[in-house]
């Protein structure tokens, strides 16, 4: 009889647990955001895992590589396989645990860092805090990430939980939330966001004169992590600047990068010095007046990057790979698919050449 | 750290933990070092203030007590060989020895609570007097942190040493015990009150662990969570537009404003007693209820016995009949019995004594003219309404007004007098209160009630949602309690999944409605810094 009314507590207490967490669970899933409409940028992080990880370059930063270098143009015209592990203002912390992860699963050739974010000594926004680091598979690497990068306001715990963090998404919601709620659709192609519309740098914004132009010491430590953990890893590291009008960029930030890459004997690109070389047109390779490249001029990067990584540094062409053919077959075709999608969008379907 | 914190209920998830596995005669041992942790993490230089309270009022406690028991011991050993008045003088003396003992340690301890709370507010007006006579001399004001719950449990340990001196409780012996008294950490942050009488009661027995009793605890502190996020923290971004800015937001926002902040000061206060409430239950320790269903008062007598009760209590077991029973108060009455007649001579020691406690009651609140003004303007109404007793009295004969309207109306009066009270509590300073009540009454602005204008003052249009929710189940869960008793006793006989459906639907109420993490201003409870 006593026996009787245990197992019926228990199993009372296990169902109502069930209930309970299930529901915890399948909310949770509802009130994250999807990333999949309007800002885009919190889902770039996450694609990754759903790759066959053997790249051969991997670039990591912020939207000056997720926005100005095309991996397609990479593999068709080179046959680099490559991806970009980027997010919005990916601070320069965040990319170091960001390779760290990638190392986790494979050894690139090269890792590619933009070194805008350099000028971010402390995370500066909690929302770019969210997309950088949600989208990452729980690791140390994310541990650390996500330390590394909180803001005083937030709590270790809501990353853990998201609900915490978006319990109050309910009066948001929409019909994605539920659509994409426990698979999401692709937004990026290998890590690229694809804009094809044009607008062009006109009037470009000096930068204002700033009290101290030196990077702060946490920027320069995880600079140093980076460089030695590609050195521990024998991933050869290149830093670069994209040729990005504003923010701006100024020559005392350029010197600093000068002076670190000769010192450790690392390969340093400034593409605003390269505009010539790579043809970039600020009339019709930008979308943003001059922020961010188009499609045209990410695509005129990747072939500048891609003639640079072949005869400098010797990366081989894979496209006699089967495997991959087979993979980047989609891929193109997703890519070119986006690109008439947009053209139609911003009425520019003329230029597709139908 | 705050009960609405993730570090609290992560504090609290370890403390239960350990309560029920650590051995019986322990689980004490364990709460006294849990509340220094927590007071700890409060601010390690709060430890000296209430380290100071606690061995001062334990020693004294014990001398009164010990001088208490040699006088017995005296007398019944020299009973046949003093005399009666030997008697008498032989006890006046040890009395004498005792008050000294009292006073002292009353003294010294409302000195430190006077020095932290109340020294800058001091000098704050002398420097306003200096200055009003031409003076260029100021004094500097004190950099002293104020500890947290400092007024609760100074009281706290006044009324034990009190009690011990009037003989009413018996001395804790152990001083480690008196500490936990003193400094249990559920009632720290905003009371309530306790007597020694009263929580030692459970607060030192050992607990077994009862599924029931922990059960209706984690319940009170789920309801505690509603009222105080889901209402309370939501309703504070409207109460804060409209006191920040008093030359902006005038006349009916003023109004609005008011029953904002009824409602907040209540869910607020409220919840958070519910929170401790429920925190001692989970561990089988009984802390008295603070409040009895305040807003169905028919009289602001009433309200005041039915609103933060250990705080009412104590100002009238501890100020009101001590300052009333007192030779001087004895003398005053006897004077103005003489001058003023027998009706008006027995009233003005009652007015007397019911001033020094709203003045009291005032201060206590905080180091702040508006809370003098606030206490005295409860003084006021009480005395106002005791005068005018016999016109309702005729008034009710005469129309006949009884019966559930007016009972209705009754309640809706005191309402309002109570949020018209609380407008001192608001705004920054007394002619900021005066101003915007007074514009309440020449206000030309009364479509901003239904114009849309209320969504500019932080709240949405589903925050005005969410909120009216929250007071309807406020105001339904009252009337149940009012009707019937426990309303977790209610629920709890009805079927399981109804239960759990009603207890799982509170707990995710909290969890997406409440306001807190990025985006929302978390805010004190109100009554911490008292």
């Amino acid at each position: 009889m006593r026996q009787k009314a245990w197992v019926r507590t228990f199993i009372k207490v296990s169902v109502s647990a069930a209930v309970a967490l299930g529901g915890l669970f399948l909310l949770q899933r509802l009130l994250v955001p999807k990333y999949v409409d309007g800002i885009v940028e919190g889902a770039f992080v996450a694609e990754y895992y759903g790759e066959e990880k053997d790249f051969d370059v991997i670039f990591v930063g912020d939207c000056e590589v997720y926005e100005n270098f095309s991996p397609i143009v990479l593999w068709q015209e080179f046959g680099i396989n490559s991806y970009i592990r980027g997010s919005a203002e990916q601070y320069i912390w965040q990319s170091y645990y960001l390779l760290e992860d990638t190392l986790r699963y494979e050894t690139p050739d090269v890792a590619v860092f933009n070194i805008q974010s350099l000028q971010f000594d402390k995370s500066q926004k909690e929302a770019y805090n969210r997309m950088s680091l949600e989208g990452m598979k729980w690791s140390p690497s994310k541990v650390n990430a996500i330390l590394a990068s909180m803001k005083p306001e937030e709590k270790f715990l809501d990353y853990v939980f998201p609900i915490l963090r978006y319990h109050s998404r309910w009066s948001e919601l929409t019909g994605s939330d539920v659509q994409y709620m426990f698979h999401t659709k692709k937004v990026s192609h290998n890590g690229y966001y694809m804009r094809v519309d044009v607008r062009p740098a006109e009037n470009v914004p000096t930068g204002r004169i700033l009290g101290d132009y030196s990077f702060g010491e946490n920027a320069w430590k995880y600079l140093d992590k980076m460089r030695e953990l590609c050195e521990e890893r024998g991933v050869r590291l290149i830093l670069i600047k994209a040729p990005s009008l504003y923010p701006y960029w100024y020559p005392e930030w350029e010197e600093q990068v000068e002076a670190y890459a000769e010192k450790y004997g690392l390969t340093y690109i400034n593409f605003l010095e390269l505009t010539e070389e790579t043809g970039i047109d600020y009339s019709t390779d930008t979308y943003d007046a001059g922020l961010h490249m188009n499609l045209s001029g990410a695509e005129k990067l990747a072939r500048y990057m891609g003639r640079f990584l072949q005869e400098e540094i010797g990366l081989a062409d894979r496209r006699g790979e089967a495997h991959l053919q087979e993979i980047w077959k989609d891929k193109i075709a997703d890519y070119e698919a986006e690109r008439e999608a947009q053209y139609v969008k911003y009425g520019m379907k003329e230029k597709t050449g139908e | 750290m705050l009960f609405t914190t993730y570090e609290f209920m992560g504090f609290m998830a370890v403390l239960l933990l350990a309560y029920y596995l650590v051995p019986k005669k322990c689980q004490w041992a364990l709460l006294l070092a849990a509340s220094y942790v927590f007071y700890f993490i409060a601010g390690a230089d709060y430890l000296i203030y209430i380290l100071v309270t606690t061995l001062t009022v334990y020693f004294a406690a014990c001398r009164i007590e010990r001088n208490a028991e040699r006088q017995a011991v005296y007398l019944k050993e020299h009973k046949a060989e003093l005399s009666k008045e030997e008697k008498k003088a032989y006890k006046e003396t040890q009395k004498r020895v005792r008050l000294r003992w009292l006073v002292g340690c009353l003294l010294l301890n409302l000195g430190i609570l006077a020095a932290v709370k109340y020294a800058n507010f001091f000098i704050s007006n002398v420097n306003g007097i200096l200055s009003a006579f031409g003076s260029r001399q100021q004094l500097s004001f004190f950099s002293l942190a104020l500890p947290m719950g400092i007024s609760f449990y100074t009281f706290q340990a006044i009324g034990y040493l009190i009690d011990v001196y009037r003989g009413t409780v018996s001395a804790e012996k152990n001083p480690f015990r008196f500490a936990l008294f003193v400094s249990f950490f559920p009632q720290l942050i905003q009371g309530p009150i306790s007597r020694f009488g009263d929580l030692s009661k459970t607060l030192f027995e050992k607990h077994r662990f009862d599924a029931k009793t922990f059960c209706y605890g984690l319940q009170r502190v789920l309801w505690g969570y509603f009222k105080k996020m889901v209402v309370a923290d939501r309703i504070l971004a409207g109460v804060r537009t409209i006191v920040g800015d008093a030359g902006a937001y005038e006349g009916a926002y003023v109004l609005v404003g008011m029953l904002f902040y009824t409602i907040e000061l209540y869910a607020d206060f409220t919840g958070g007693i519910d929170i401790t409430i429920g925190i001692a239950q989970t561990m089988g320790i009984t802390v008295q209820e603070n409040f009895n269903l305040p807003y169905f008062s028919k009289s602001l007598k009433e309200y005041w016995r039915r609103w933060h009760i250990s705080m009412c209590s104590w100002f009238r077991d501890y100020i009101f009949y001590p300052v009333s029973i007192s030779k001087p108060m004895q003398r005053f009455t006897k004077f103005s019995k003489k001058r003023f007649g027998e009706k008006v001579g027995r009233r003005l020691p009652m007015y007397v004594s019911s001033f020094t406690v709203w003045l009291a009651t005032g201060v206590w609140h905080g180091a702040s003219w508006n809370f003098i003004v606030w206490g005295l303007g409860n003084w006021a109404v009480l005395m106002a309404s005791e005068e005018l007793e016999p016109l309702y009295e005729r008034f009710h004969k005469r129309f006949g007004a009884r019966g559930r309207i007016y009972n209705v109306f009754q309640m809706g009066r005191t309402f309002l007098l109570v949020c018209c009270l609380n407008l001192f509590d608001c705004y920054a300073s007394i002619g900021e209160t005066f101003g915007a009540f007074a514009s309440m009454f020449g206000a030309s602005n009364w479509k901003v009630l239904w114009d849309g204008s209320l969504l500019g003052l932080g709240l949405s249009m589903l925050d005005y949602w969410i909120l009216g929710a929250g007071v309807l189940l406020m105001l339904v869960v009252s009337l149940l309690r009012r009707n019937g008793g426990s309303v977790r006793e209610r629920i709890g006989r009805q079927v399981y999944p109804l239960r759990f459906a009603i207890w799982y639907g509170l707990f995710l109420a909290v969890l997406l409605m409440g306001a807190y993490g990025i985006g929302y201003d978390a805010s004190q409870f109100i009554y911490n810094q008292f």
